[in-house]
């Protein structure tokens, strides 16, 4: 039997967490104190390969990208199914595999309909 | 019991910012930290796994797409609606009416019993898998059928034949 | 726990954090002598002998650099996303085992900041919170490049997770536990029962599909898509500079060293290596196993420098049919092989 942690054993990620933290916070505030200050407005515009800007990056984008988002949140779902499911596999034996069989045969249906339909492709 | 405390009060604090941040981008940025402190909790309570699941799809997924909702969206100041003063009125009127109804129904609920875990070890990923697939498992697969309606319905709504295409 | 264990952890966590900053820094250095040395040049020779204070230097220039805030930029987020970029990257190293127990004056000492349950989805849920310095980044700097960048590093990053997550579980199935220090302990050796230990002879397929992904995850070529300076300048830290732009490039070395700490774990074995057990002395051996633990991480370093000089880089249609029609249907198979060989062959 393999030993269970508790709650206390995660403690330690916190701490790493903080010394990040801290570090991050001291070597931001570090460079921002000991980095020269010339600021001129032709600087602060942002970079576009030297010619004038038109209109700033807050414009609406494809969908396509959203699409991608959404179907990635749907199938994280179903890969966390997956996980409790994989570490008994031993023990549940064949019944098991064909539980989760089924429930892979739905979510491959939709895959194949979102393939089908294109909607993953770039053009 | 008092890190309890201290979690639950991190969680209404940035819960609180959350619906207060003016930029929508902050918001997302505070409710990570929200869902952050409810994955403490759910490790106080020995419930692992759940906590885990909280920090990858809650955390590392449904607020990448939220994120990505409004980077996709026009954040201009000239886009923004503009709310008649008649909507703010209603809007307070409404919100008062539930801060009301919360606290009644509170003061009449009483202080119920801390919950107490007959099984401790109920959250562990093992113990959590064994019991998904006996005794729950016909809500498990018509899960399934839940995430490919999901799915179709996303595909339905995003793909629509003959459109102009996007410039980005 | 008590206060002397509690020391031990804090000094662990910060050994274990300084040496993923000097492992991260001199990987830059190895990447420029090793593309110098694939192009035929010299590379880096004037910091030091063999220029080897050049990654001081850099980091030197980086700290004096002037701060630029472009004032169409979303100044609060324009500083929060490459802090997010470097924090998320230096959390990943607390569940990996770095060797096994020391015994020093009666007192056992792990090498491993702390062994969870759940060790490898707290891994991957690190992964998945990396993409936030990037679109945080891009967005804040209000820049048309940027955004696309940032963008398109978020659809490849969340594309190649559902891979990723999919040939884990194939190795779960082997393994039957999510603890990444039980499973370094189960590959023990190089060769038992009549067979190789190390997972990646019993999952090949999984190893192969894993390390795709993660050069996608790490945005390292060819997968470098966000940040190509032909289309986009840079990418997602386009308007980004001095220790900002540090932190960035900074993150990826620290993910592509924390990624290979991950794979040499989860299929190289970790610390074993072959013929520990003809070593009597305890402490000896955990040494060596953090000897040979560094090893496989730093020859994966080199492979991922390698395949950088050698392929060019993928087209965006390309990345996205391989990641969505290629690599999630073969992970599916992976794991129903594997699911039939483990039920029916054993």
């Amino acid at each position: 039997m393999e030993t269970q942690s508790l709650p206390i054993n995660y403690l330690p990620i916190i701490f790493q967490m903080l010394v990040a933290i801290g570090f991050v916070v001291t070597t931001m505030f570090v460079t921002h104190k000991i980095g020269p200050k010339r600021k001129t407005k032709d600087k602060l515009t942002p970079f576009e390969s030297g010619i004038e800007v038109v209109g700033n990056a807050r414009t609406p984008a494809s969908i396509k990208y959203f699409l991608v988002a959404i179907l990635f949140v749907l199938f994280d779902v179903e890969v966390i199914f997956m996980y409790p499911w994989a570490v008994n596999f031993k023990d549940m034996g064949k019944t098991g595999m064909i539980e989760m069989f089924i429930f892979m045969a739905t979510l491959l249906a939709g895959f194949i309909y979102v393939i089908k339909k294109k909607a993953l492709d770039w053009d | 019991m008092s890190t309890f405390y201290f979690i639950a009060f991190l969680s209404i604090f940035f819960s609180i910012l959350v619906i207060s941040a003016k930029n929508p981008v902050h918001s997302i940025l505070y409710l990570v930290l929200t869902f952050f402190t409810f994955t403490i909790h759910y490790i106080l309570l020995n419930a692992q796994f759940l906590a885990v699941v909280n920090f990858i799809v809650y955390m590392g997924a449904i607020l990448v797409l939220f994120l990505y909702t409004l980077m996709l969206i026009n954040l201009n100041k000239e886009a923004e609606p503009v709310k008649p003063f008649m909507v703010k009125i209603a809007a307070v009127f409404g919100g008062g009416i539930l801060a009301v109804a919360l606290v009644s129904s509170l003061k009449l609920l009483g202080v119920s019993d801390p919950v107490v875990l007959k099984n401790p070890d109920l959250g562990l990923v093992k113990n959590l898998g064994k019991v998904l697939f006996n005794e729950f498992l016909l809500p498990f697969e018509i899960s399934s059928v839940l995430l490919l309606s999901a799915m179709v319905g996303a595909v339905l709504l995003a793909t629509k034949e003959k459109e102009p295409k996007a410039t980005i | 726990m008590e206060l002397i264990d509690l020391l031990i952890k804090i000094a662990l966590i910060i050994v274990i954090f300084v040496i993923s900053l000097v492992v991260a820094m001199y990987s830059t250095y190895a990447e420029r002598k090793i593309a110098a040395f694939f192009q035929d040049r010299v590379g880096p020779n004037r910091a030091g002998p063999w220029g080897i204070l050049q990654p001081l230097a850099d980091g030197g220039k980086m700290f004096l650099k002037e701060e630029i805030i472009p004032t169409n930029a979303t100044g609060f987020l324009f500083i929060v996303g490459p802090s997010l970029a470097i924090l998320t990257a230096c959390i990943g190293s607390a569940v990996i085992p770095w060797g096994q127990n020391l015994e020093i004056g009666g007192r056992v000492i792990p090498l491993q900041v702390t062994d969870i349950n759940v060790g490898i989805l707290y891994i991957f849920g690190v992964v998945s919170l990396g993409v936030y310095g990037i679109m945080i980044g891009g967005w804040a700097s209000n820049n048309k490049y940027s955004l696309l960048g940032a963008i398109r590093a978020a659809s490849q990053n969340i594309s190649y997770e559902i891979s990723m997550g999919l040939s884990i579980i194939a190795l779960l199935m082997v393994t039957g536990t999510l603890s990444l220090g039980e499973i370094a302990k189960q590959q023990h050796g190089f060769w038992a029962d009549g067979y190789f230990s190390w997972n990646v002879f019993k999952q090949p397929l999984g190893f192969l599909l894993f390390i795709v992904c993660a050069f996608a995850e790490t945005n390292r070529s060819p997968f470098d898509l966000p940040e190509c300076e032909t289309e986009l300048v840079g990418g997602y830290h386009t308007e980004y500079s001095s220790m900002k732009l540090g932190f960035y490039l900074f993150a990826e070395y620290i993910n592509m060293f924390i990624s290979s700490a991950v794979m040499a774990t989860l299929y190289f074995g970790g610390y074993n290596f072959p013929f520990m057990d003809l070593i009597h002395s305890p402490n000896l051996v955990a040494i060596l196993g953090v000897v040979a633990l560094f090893i496989k991480i730093f020859m994966f370093i080199f492979f991922f420098m390698w395949v950088r000089w050698t392929l060019p880089r993928f087209r965006y249609d390309q990345l996205m049919d391989l990641g969505w029609k290629t690599l999630i249907p073969l992970a599916i198979a992976n794991i129903v092989l594997t699911g039939i060989f483990m039920t029916f062959f054993k």
